[in-house]
């Protein structure tokens, strides 16, 4: 027998557990998005018809919601993005001999988990917390407005739970410039708004490209948020999914997940392209 | 302010300037003139406070005391991108997300000039690689990195380019190489360079005025040779190649000449070259002015006898030899190999000699170690 090279052997684990569980859900997903209810028989029995239209009526029925999981997201990526931004520079340049302990603050909200966080955030802006009877008592908002079951919850609580992953690729990559560049450019006749523009900012490219893509894929697939902060009206995609997985329309289900995949994957694909990381060293 | 520091000329000069980072001093009441056009190196061994000085030029620190002025203008709180002043950086700081035409037209560009691609074209040729314009810094040697450097530094014409240990990375060889283009660069453009560097022979290879910098003062500046045949302290003598220093006495006069007592020995040396005080002395002479003979040898000029060869290091151009003296010191002597033999043994009795015009001479409490134990070789770049 030939013998197989210890490289493929070292491989072999890692595909296996992809193979099972990556791409035999995807096909087995692909294959109950174009199924139809067996006529006469009982919920969730379904065959399989090839219906495409699944995708057409999945896409028609939840369009309201594909527009707010985008649009959601894209907020709460661009709020992450301005308070991560500076944090990360902070911690790179600033930081001094405070910055292991700063990193180690930053990571802090995943000893805790993401359920718990989301429901604290919901008590924080909720009647009991203290910034509604603060806001109120300053009267910037009124004795009948509520923050909770708002799009703003929705989207600061995305922005808040999703912080992390903003924050660490950013630092990573704004760590890895030499102060000296910076300095040089100041050398070179550029104050500290052009040299932020021309020399920080494109150098911190890589990790503003992959904090926005950790931030932005997760918040636009996301439900938890709408579901423990929103309202009727903040519904996402993935309330939708979720709606329709409870009441075992498998077919909608999986052909909604699709088209957000789809959806995620052309405008990432968009973006990259756009942002062009590979400028970047 | 910014127009006019940026159009600023003429000398530069430091005025009594201190910096100081909580206890510890940098820089010590530090006055200094750089004419125009010169080529002005501060040599010194790490921690001497050099770098703080460049960079209170180039208007990344600011002095905690003092001033400093660019011709008649005060630019002494002015920010780095309004001075007239480009630093050629220890490993460059090159931008890597810029092309090398980028990196070089960025100084023109920030200054609003218009149509950089000749002036970008010309100083990639004075540097000799126009065809590296479209490459990113990473993919350029050292050595062209360090060219690129200097290239984005003298494209905005400067009215004083600051190099910081600018050949530091280099090796050995192209070092060499690079110190030779760079003189004649700036003999090309005739701006002013100030030259931060702690290898004396790079120092003396290109500068004008070497400024010998120690625990953040100056101990003695000049031209290479003056310093090197005249140093005023004991540091200068050993940081600037080797000394052998020997304590003594003056003892008398004879014309221009001082007569003075090493150990019971007379010899004599210039008055000009004695820097001391009162009769001790530290009397100086550099190993390559000795010459050794045996002891029934006649020999002219200063003699110091009763010697014995305790080392003898074959180096290809010369000799070196380890000579024990009667006092107990060990002299070092570098003779010339060009009479093919090696004509000494460890153990022959022999005298020293030397023309006594090559003595120096330096105050009496001179420490004799001073600027020995930095050999350049063995510092970390600051």
């Amino acid at each position: 027998m030939k013998k197989i090279s210890t490289p493929y052997l070292l491989l072999l684990p890692g595909f296996a557990f992809l193979f099972t569980f990556f791409i035999l859900p995807i096909v087995n997903l692909a294959q109950v998005s174009t199924q139809t209810p067996i006529e006469g028989g009982d919920t969730g029995e379904f065959k399989q018809t090839l219906r495409f239209s699944n995708y057409v009526d999945a896409f028609l029925d939840s369009r309201e919601q594909f527009g707010r999981s985008l649009v959601y997201a894209l907020v709460a990526t661009l709020i992450a993005l301005a308070i991560a931004y500076p944090l990360a520079y902070g911690l790179a340049f600033k930081a001094g001999r405070f910055k292991n302990i700063l990193l180690v603050l930053v990571v802090a909200p995943f000893f805790v988990s993401f359920l718990l966080r989301t429901v604290a955030w919901k008590q924080i802006l909720g009647e009991n917390g203290f910034v509604v009877p603060t806001l109120r008592s300053l009267g910037i908002l009124s004795e009948s407005t509520t923050i909770t079951s708002t799009a703003f919850a929705v989207i600061t609580g995305m922005a808040y739970n999703f912080l992390p992953f903003m924050t660490l690729p950013l630092y990573a990559s704004i760590d890895r410039i030499d102060p000296r560049t910076l300095e040089a450019s100041g050398d070179l006749y550029a104050n500290g708004f052009t040299t932020f523009r021309k020399v920080t900012l494109p150098l911190s490219m890589p990790g503003v490209v992959a904090g926005t893509l950790l931030t932005f894929i997760p918040a636009a697939g996301d439900y938890v948020n709408a579901e423990i902060l929103g309202g009727p009206n903040n519904t996402m995609v993935g309330n939708v999914i979720q709606s329709r997985f409870l009441v075992s329309d498998y077919p909608a289900t999986s052909s909604i997940s699709f088209i957000l995949m789809a959806a995620i994957l052309v405008i990432v694909t968009i973006y990259i392209r756009k942002a062009g990381t590979d400028e970047v060293v | 302010m910014g127009e006019s520091a940026n159009s600023a000329r003429g000398d530069l000069k430091l005025t009594r300037i201190t910096k100081s980072y909580g206890d510890f001093t940098a820089v010590d009441d530090f006055s200094l003139t750089i004419p125009e056009g010169s080529f002005f190196a501060l040599l010194g061994p790490s921690g001497c406070g050099k770098t703080t000085t460049l960079r209170m030029i180039a208007g990344l620190e600011e002095p905690t005391v003092g001033s400093i002025h660019l011709g008649s203008t005060d630019i002494t709180t002015t920010k780095p991108y309004q001075r007239p002043i480009n630093t050629v950086f220890q490993n460059y700081a090159l931008f890597p997300h810029l092309t090398i035409f980028e990196n070089i037209a960025f100084g023109l560009r920030r200054r609003g000039i218009k149509g950089v691609d000749e002036a970008v074209n010309k100083v990639l040729n004075l540097v000799e690689l126009p065809h590296l314009a479209q490459r990113k810094p990473t993919q350029l040697s050292g050595g062209q990195q360090q060219r690129i450097a200097l290239a984005r530094a003298i494209v905005n014409r400067p009215a004083l380019l600051l190099l910081d240990e600018p050949l530091g990375a280099l090796d050995l060889k192209l070092r060499r190489q690079m110190q030779i283009e760079l003189k004649w660069i700036q003999k090309e453009v005739g701006l002013t360079f100030v030259h931060v560097t702690h290898d004396q022979e790079e120092a003396m290879t290109m500068a004008d005025t070497i400024a010998v910098m120690n625990e953040g003062k100056i101990e003695q500046m000049g031209s290479p040779a003056d310093l090197y045949d005249n140093p005023e302290t004991a540091f200068v003598a050993n940081f600037l190649g080797q000394s052998n220093l020997i304590k003594g006495s003056l003892v008398g006069t004879d014309g221009d000449s001082l007569i003075a007592d090493l150990f019971g020995q007379k010899i004599s040396l210039p008055r000009n070259r004695s820097h001391a005080v009162d009769s001790s002395i530290v009397a100086g002479i550099r190993p390559e002015k000795f010459r050794i003979s045996l002891l029934q040898t006649p020999t002219s000029g200063n003699v110091l006898s009763g010697g014995k060869i305790e080392d003898v290091s074959y180096i290809g151009v010369s000799t070196q030899y380890q000579v024990m003296m009667p006092w107990g010191q060990e002299l070092m002597v570098f003779e010339q190999n060009d009479d093919g033999v090696a004509p000494f043994q460890i153990g022959d009795g022999v005298n020293i000699s030397w023309e006594p015009i090559f003595t120096f001479a330096l105050r009496g409490d001179e420490d004799v170690e001073a600027g020995t134990e930095v050999m350049p070789e063995d510092l970390d770049e600051e």
